[in-house]
């Protein structure tokens, strides 16, 4: 069993969660992730490390409420504990040898792209933060990626907040002006991952991106998380958690990605309502 | 001994019936009653050169047990048994008896064999109901021991090694332990409960179980010994799944066996309201012809199908599935389609919406018709295109089931562990690696196998694990 630490509500949707888990805690990189099953008859569900405490033996998640398991981990509080958590799992992503890295996240996934960008920072590299949410209400770790980007953009959808539009806007407007960077590290919704593949294709600088699939058991077992690649005309399968999480951006298909990422759409609305009624009951 | 039962033909097990059972996941064979049980035994001739004994993989005296449950004394026999295997109530469930012990049963000459392998399950299915003795923790050596993996292959080298006085540790990388026996093989051929009830057997003798723990990520071997084991034994599986290469393999609709039995059996997805979601319904095409297409197969039947076939490119005669279980997938409706090979698994596409949630799952498996040619070096007739034979099978989902590999990750963060051109890893015949104090085996040794031949890797690994640290 894991213990809650800490529980902090950063927006509407998404909390932060500090674990107890001294062997995680010990050898996760940025990058990795573990997964978690909150009870006895619980899905397993892949989250990625956010930051860790070696001596404390903590490991930090961040999560957005999507569906019924994330809506179970949300009603645990501080002291409660989790039936399991396994890892860290995944490669760690590649970070040695960058002058300079533009870091694109996309709500919930600048939560797995802020870590990544203190890193970087840590490591003495140039790092400009674009961060891009649908509204104010919904910008998190503002604060954080301030701390550790040399320079930040935030963009909402709707301009209720930062800049108005895209996480790509700026990204192009740099790129046209002759910015150069080493490399992109995107991490977000798969549309936003290749739009951004796509503005930075004609600058042929290098993307990286973190792919999410629906994940069973995370160690190479049943390949549920399997993606194409597209390597030199060829297509090769991998598994994203033993291959991945991170990918280089031109060859990944997305198409496919999205087409899969889709497969249990009916089934988890429906056992997303089923966990919010079952919650309204109680609270009644 | 006078009284010999001369019938020529095995007690038959009593089983749900086909239509009863399609559509639940109780157990399917119900097991032999007691007078059943000491019928079948009196068929056993008690021969002196044992030939049954020499071809089990664990050497279980045979004709020594059953002649205790003619007496009626069960626990006895259970006793006869647990001295060389482990896990009797798994192994008289799942064991290719017809090729192992049974093969060379004088009885089967003319007529069937004993029936060994159902003598076995009946003996450890009484001893389970009506012995609730808590085995004792031996007195420790203090000497410490990890164990990778809690399939078959771990758990019967952490008993023996307990069972010694060593103080072990088994790490398993899922939430729960018994490997194949509790993500592969479902509920209906083998009951969870079986398998829970032997890990905590081996719980109450002393092994600690810490799950979650995914060696070569959480912890790598170097690490153990650090932590103060003195010898390590890796019984990781051979957990990776392949898949043909086909184009259309990506589609919705497509799984590997593994992750649909998994989601199936260990995330049961088969219970009313499951928390983890599986394809359910519509036309079922499993691609492979072993225990694992059988299980797929009958699994995708009780979840709902209303057709399955299994999809297989040689012949009746070569399917490399246990009798017992391809008599019981026919019986409960599975269509066979023999010589018969997938090349491609066609999805839907609508070009005028985009959007259509249907775009991308699978519409139908096309196959060719397949021959069976010259027999290769083992001896199989290799199965060759019949040209301008192609076909198609509508179905909504295709289940891969053509083997599985070793997964890579133990060796690629173990230095100096040494693997064949399979991925399995080297060992000598104590399951010494190429790492001293690293032992290996089961399917991480021999690639997929049974579950009795993990147990006697076990075992022997056990054995020279003992040897080597009392001689240190
Ligand atoms: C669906 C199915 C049906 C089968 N039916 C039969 C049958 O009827 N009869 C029969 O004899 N055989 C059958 N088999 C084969 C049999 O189950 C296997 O040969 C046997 O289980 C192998 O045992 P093992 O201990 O080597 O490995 P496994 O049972 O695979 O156990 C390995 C364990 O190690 C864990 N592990 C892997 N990597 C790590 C790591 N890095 N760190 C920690 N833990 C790790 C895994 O999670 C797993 O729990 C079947 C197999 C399948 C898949
Ligand atoms: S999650 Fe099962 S293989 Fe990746």
């Amino acid at each position: 069993m894991y213990r809650i630490i800490e529980k902090k509500i950063l927006n509407q949707t998404v909390i932060q969660l500090l674990i107890e888990a001294p062997l995680v805690a010990k050898k996760a990189q940025s990058g990795q992730f573990i997964i978690l099953r909150v009870d006895e008859e619980g899905e397993r569900i892949p989250l990625t490390v956010a930051g860790t405490d070696p001596i404390l033996g903590t490991v930090k998640i961040i999560y957005q409420v999507v569906g019924a398991t994330t809506k179970k981990l949300s009603l645990l509080n501080e002291g409660d504990y989790l039936k399991d958590f396994v890892g860290p799992l995944g490669v760690p992503t590649h970070l040695e040898g960058l002058g300079k890295v533009c870091v694109v996240g996309g709500g919930v996934g600048c939560a797995i792209a802020m870590p990544v960008a203190e890193k970087l920072h840590s490591m003495g590299v140039d790092v400009t933060s674009i961060i891009g949410f649908r509204n104010r209400d919904l910008v998190i770790l503002e604060e954080e990626f301030r701390a550790c980007s040399d320079k930040l953009i935030i963009m909402t959808d709707d301009g209720s907040y930062g800049e108005h539009g895209n996480v790509t806007v700026p990204l192009k407007e740099m790129l046209d002006n002759g910015e150069k960077f080493d490399m992109i590290i995107t991490i977000g919704p798969l549309v936003m991952m290749k739009y951004v593949v796509e503005t930075a294709r004609p600058f042929g600088v290098p993307v990286t991106v973190s792919m999410n699939p629906i994940m069973i058991d995370g160690t190479g077992m049943c390949g549920g998380c399997r993606l194409t690649l597209n390597v030199d005309g060829k297509k090769v399968t991998k598994f994203a958690c033993v291959d991945g999480p991170d990918f280089n951006g031109y060859e990944v298909d997305f198409d496919e990605a999205f087409s899969r990422s889709g497969m249990y759409a009916d089934f988890e609305r429906h056992a997303y309502e089923e966990t919010c009624n079952l919650y309204k009951k109680e609270v009644q | 001994m006078a009284n010999i039962n001369m019938s020529l033909q095995k007690n038959p097990m009593p089983t749900q019936t086909p239509k009863e059972r399609a559509s639940n996941f109780e157990e399917v064979a119900l097991g032999y009653s007691e007078e059943v049980a000491i019928n079948e035994a009196m068929r056993c001739l008690n021969c002196k050169n044992m030939p049954c004994v020499s071809s089990s993989p664990v050497k279980i005296h045979i004709p020594e047990f059953i002649s205790k449950i003619k007496e009626g004394d069960f626990e006895a026999a259970y006793q006869i048994i647990t001295k060389s295997s482990s896990l009797p109530a798994v192994c008289g469930r799942v064991c290719p008896q017809e090729s192992q012990c049974e093969s060379k049963c004088v009885r089967g000459v003319k007529g069937e064999p004993v029936g060994i392998g159902r003598l076995e399950r009946f003996v450890a299915d009484w001893h389970n109901t009506f012995c609730n003795e808590d085995p004792k923790p031996p007195k420790s050596n203090q000497h410490k021991v990890a164990i990778v993996g809690a399939g078959p292959s771990g758990l019967t080298c952490a008993g023996d090694l307990a069972k010694k006085g060593y103080d072990v540790t088994v790490y398993e990388a899922l939430h729960t332990a018994g490997g194949v026996l509790v993500y592969g093989i479902p509920e209906f051929r083998l009951p969870k409960a079986i398998v829970k009830k032997e890990v905590e057997t081996l719980e109450k003798l002393g092994v600690k179980l810490e799950t979650n723990v995914v060696i070569g990520k959480t912890l790598t071997i170097d690490e153990l010994f650090e932590m103060g084991f003195e010898a390590v034994f890796i019984g990781s599986g051979a957990g990776l799944p392949n898949f043909m290469g086909i184009p259309g393999e990506s589609l919705k609709g497509v799984y590997s066996a593994n992750e649909f039995l998994t989601r199936s059996n260990l995330m049961k997805a088969y219970v009313d309201a499951p928390s983890t979601p599986i394809m359910k319904g519509g036309n079922v095409a499993v691609v492979g012809g072993g225990n694992v297409a059988m299980d797929a197969a009958r699994t995708a039947l009780r979840l709902g199908a209303d057709n399955v076939y299994i999809v297989y490119r040689r012949s009746m005669d070569e399917i490399p599935a246990r009798k017992e279980e391809v008599e019981h997938a026919i019986e409960e409706g599975i269509d066979f389609r023999i010589l018969t090979n997938p090349v491609e698994i066609i999805g839907y596409n609508n070009p005028d919406d985009k959007k259509d949630s249907k775009n991308g799952c699978v519409t139908a498996l096309r196959c060719v018709k397949m021959e069976l040619g010259e027999p290769d070096a083992r001896g199989r007739r290799r199965p060759i295109e019949i040209p301008n034979s192609e076909f198609e099978i509508p179905v909504d989902t295709v289940i891969m089931s053509i083997g599985t590999s070793p997964n890579p990750l133990i060796k690629s963060t173990t230095e100096g562990l040494e693997v064949n051109k399979h991925g399995g890893i080297i060992v000598n015949e104590d399951g010494l690696t190429s790492r001293s104090a690293v032992y290996a085996g089961g399917d991480a040794v021999t690639g997929a196998a049974t579950v009795i031949s993990a147990m006697g890797a076990g075992k022997i690994a056990a054995q020279a694990i003992d040897e080597y640290l009392k001689n240190n």
